[in-house]
């Protein structure tokens, strides 16, 4: 409820202004880094991996519909009798309003992918008054085929076909956009330019690029030109989109996985820093915490937690207000905990890097010198230590969209009316002993999240490789 | 050595007192006794006389750290704190709150922990240090670039899937073992192969890469060329040369894992149901039935610390530049 606009009224939720922060701080680093070639040269490097660049497209597109679904409103229903706007109660996103389709399409129950019947048998009453039980025509899959028994597979195959096609084009069209835009940058012809993206001969891995863009506009194309018409990866139990719950679940993950190193670098960074850098009863106090924490098994100490969390929210039910809004407070908590028990890892090694680093020549001098502590350690330690932080971030992102789902399997992760893949599975579980099973729930969070995990880990060796001076010294 | 082991279980002393504050503050400080009480009675229905009844019967109705109304020592040891969380130093972790004694269900249940975990260490170990000696083999090929990527594709999935999709695969479809379940004595194999099949397999794309950066961290060392300059075949190298070398490493970091073995795989045990103390530690999480989880938390820490110490000892064995300090 923070402006009006004529049509909408927008809502930001807690996990959306952290996102936002966070999106700004990332563009502000980058705007530092642009002018500054010493920290320009791993990024360099970073870009001229083929698999790295391959897994940063993938993570963008990933990034831009979690950041679409992070835009919270509520639109406009009318206007009350004095003329003031009158707005919805359900909150919606800006995902949400791209695919209304797949939202407002619920069927009764499950539904298989591409399927025109429901999963289950009904009685059903014909014109005559006679029962009889057979599978249900869905509401909206394949709505449009007047006889589905005959046009269902050629409608289904058209389809596919058209969205391969449009797939293909689109790809073509982005490829020629992009030889254009750099042989008008570079003052090269358009051919020498195009024939050295497709021989690899410049900076730039492009064709494993391209290799990815064509696999992703084609399954793009697919999407677009059938899931308008079908439930591409079925229904769920109450006849929910699969897709759409899939969709909604990247937002969760990528949450997950980015607030909860927001919240735990401020540990790490400020006491791994002052462990190393003073040394003494400082040094002794910091590890005994850390060690101290660490001792406490991982998924206890975070059931614990989440277990205390959940009784809390319980007992003062006033405080976090509905639906919604109680959901991501329970998603912000989640990333507070996960970040307050994951920090020592990294602190441990931001310590043991400052320990070295104190005892170089420059900082000794600049100690001789008189320059304050806190100087030396903003200007001469925490820049030597950041490749360390980044490597961490980079590496830490997978493991905990990993750890959401597991945590969210042992309903002790979001709360069960967020969109996330470890719900999904959750309820997968029990759809798996069905007879048929279902199984398309499964896959689905299957699919959507392997591809993050394996662009995030891919993307991350990249930057390790990248940024890491001891492996530098192995390949040089 | 001896006085070495000492000191470093003294050391582990002030670290287990932690523990135990920080335990007792998630679960008494946080969300007092009461909180928990209307939990389990059910959040509206609930009355003063109920709580304070759930309360006197769980043994939470003592004050939290100090009792006012008593004399002498016993206005420290006639509370919460002293009852529920010192008393887990002597390993006297009480009664669940069903009633239950958590240290008998523990003795009881460590047996199906120990034997699903124990089997699986040496599985994995064998099959992920076979691979990786295999990709370092082949190190820079086309073997060990795809060997590689292979790795990083199967730790992209979740535990989750591996245990699903294996039991359906294994269990349902192939009818080839009982999808879940337990028996005692050697009825028990049948039970356990899936779920050590499906955990090694699990772990398979993590541990083999790992442990390839210890195969090629010793490759690139003085004495593996020297070993070559003397005209030793690459097998030999890479079997007393490389492994033996790398096996420090690797076998230093299972001692770290070893007492833990008894805590079991929270999810794998209570997906197959097996009753070990992986699936008690879930159906206490689930069942909310926080002096279970305190009692894990503590047993945990306790056994991660005793791997500490042991990989300092087993460190001492195997690397004779180590002394002991």
């Amino acid at each position: 409820m923070l402006s009006t606009f004529p049509d909408v009224d927008f809502v930001l939720l807690w996990t959306d202004a952290l996102i936002y922060l966070l999106v700004g701080a990332v563009i502000g680093v980058g705007w530092y880094t642009r002018s500054r070639e010493h920290l320009l040269a791993p990024w360099r490097q970073v870009l001229r991996k083929p698999l790295g660049m391959s897994a940063l497209l993938v993570l963008g597109i990933y990034l831009f519909i979690g950041l679409a679904d992070s835009i919270h409103y509520k639109p406009r229903i009318g206007e009350d009798a004095q003329g003031k706007p009158q707005y919805a109660a359900q909150i919606w996103s800006g995902l949400d309003a791209v695919l209304k389709t797949l939202r407002d399409r619920g069927e009764k129950t499950y539904s298989a992918p591409f399927a025109v019947h429901l999963y289950m048998k009904e009685t059903i009453e014909d014109s005559s008054g006679a029962k009889r039980r057979e599978y249900p025509r869905l509401q909206f899959g394949g709505g449009h085929l007047s006889d589905p028994e005959r046009e269902h597979a050629d409608d289904i195959l058209q389809r596919i076909v058209i969205g391969i096609a449009t797939g293909v084009g689109g790809a073509i069209a982005i490829v020629l956009l992009v030889a254009g835009t750099l042989s008008f940058r570079c003052k090269e012809t358009w051919s020498t330019v195009f024939v050295t993206m497709v021989k690899g001969q410049r900076d730039l891995p492009w064709r494993s690029l391209f290799g990815t863009l064509l696999g992703l506009t084609i399954f793009m194309g697919v999407l677009w030109n059938t899931a308008g018409s079908y439930h591409v990866f079925g229904t769920d139990k109450v006849g929910e989109d699969v897709l759409y719950q899939s969709l909604k679940s990247i937002r969760t993950g990528l949450l997950i996985g980015t607030l909860t190193t927001l919240v735990m670098l401020p540990f790490a960074i400020l006491l791994g820093i002052m462990a190393g850098f003073f040394k003494g009863w400082i040094d002794d106090v910091i590890q005994y915490i850390y060690t101290t924490l660490n001792s406490i098994p991982g998924v206890l100490l975070i059931a614990s937690a989440v277990l205390m969390m959940l009784v809390y929210m319980e007992t003062h039910p006033g405080m976090f207000g509905t639906g919604v809004e109680r959901a991501d407070f329970r998603l912000l908590f989640l990333c507070v905990i996960l970040g307050v028990t994951s920090w020592t890892g990294l602190c441990r090694l931001l310590r043991a890097e400052t320990l070295k680093l104190s005892e170089l020549e420059y900082v000794q001098a600049a100690t001789a010198l008189g320059v304050t502590h806190f100087t030396i350690i903003f200007r001469h330690v925490l820049p030597n230590v950041m490749h360390i932080v980044l490597i961490a971030i980079a590496m830490d992102f997978s493991g905990l969209v990993l750890a959401e789902a597991v945590l969210s399997y042992l309903n002790i992760g979001v709360d069960p009316t967020t969109y996330s893949w470890g719900n999904m599975i959750n309820s997968a579980r029990l759809e798996m002993a069905r007879e048929p099973i279902v199984w398309w729930s499964l896959f689905a969070s299957f699919f959507f999240m392997f591809l993050l995990v394996l662009s995030a880990n891919l993307f991350a060796d990249a930057v390790r490789d990248a940024f890491d001076p001891r492996l530098r010294e192995h390949q040089g | 050595m001896i006085a070495y082991v000492i000191r470093r279980v003294m050391y582990a002393i002030p670290i287990l007192i932690g523990v135990n504050l920080i335990t007792f503050t998630l679960f008494f400080v946080v969300n007092p006794p009461d909180n928990m009480a209307r939990l389990h009675l059910g959040i509206r229905h609930v009355t003063d006389a109920g709580i304070e009844k759930w309360k006197s019967q769980h043994g939470y109705d003592k004050p939290l750290i100090i009792n006012y109304e008593e004399s002498g020592l016993a206005t420290l040891t006639e509370t919460v704190f002293f009852h529920k969380s010192v008393k887990l130093f002597v390993f006297d972790f009480g009664v669940s709150d069903n009633g239950r004694d958590i240290s008998y269900d523990i003795s009881q249940r460590m047996w199906p922990s120990l034997a699903i975990a124990v089997p699986s260490l040496i599985i994995a170990l064998m099959v992920n240090i076979s691979f990786a000696l295999l990709l370092s083999f082949f190190r820079g090929s086309y073997i060990d670039l795809w060997g590689v990527v292979f790795c990083v594709m199967m730790m992209s999935i979740s535990a989750l899937f591996y245990y699903i999709g294996g039991q359906f695969l294994i269990g349902k479809f192939l009818h080839l073992v009982p999808i879940s379940g337990y028996d005692t004595g050697l009825d028990a194999t049948k039970f356990l192969l899936l779920p050590v099949i499906i955990g090694v397999i699990a772990g398979i794309g993590a541990l083999t890469r790992w442990y390839r950066t210890f195969f090629l961290e010793e490759i690139n060392k003085d004495f593996v060329r020297t070993a070559r300059a003397k005209g030793l075949s690459e097998s030999v190298v890479l079997f007393r040369h490389v492994l033996q070398n790398a096996l420090i490493p690797i076998l230093t970091g299972i001692v770290a894992a070893l007492p833990l073995l008894f805590m079991g795989s929270l999810i794998l045990e209570s997906f197959f149901g097996i009753p070990g103390l992986g699936s008690y530690t879930i159906d206490a999480i689930n069942q909310q039935d926080f002096a279970i989880v305190r009692a894990m938390v503590f047993l945990g820490s306790v056994l991660y610390i005793v791997g500490l110490v042991l990989t300092d000892i087993s460190y001492t064995f195997v690397d004779p530049r180590v002394r002991l300090q």
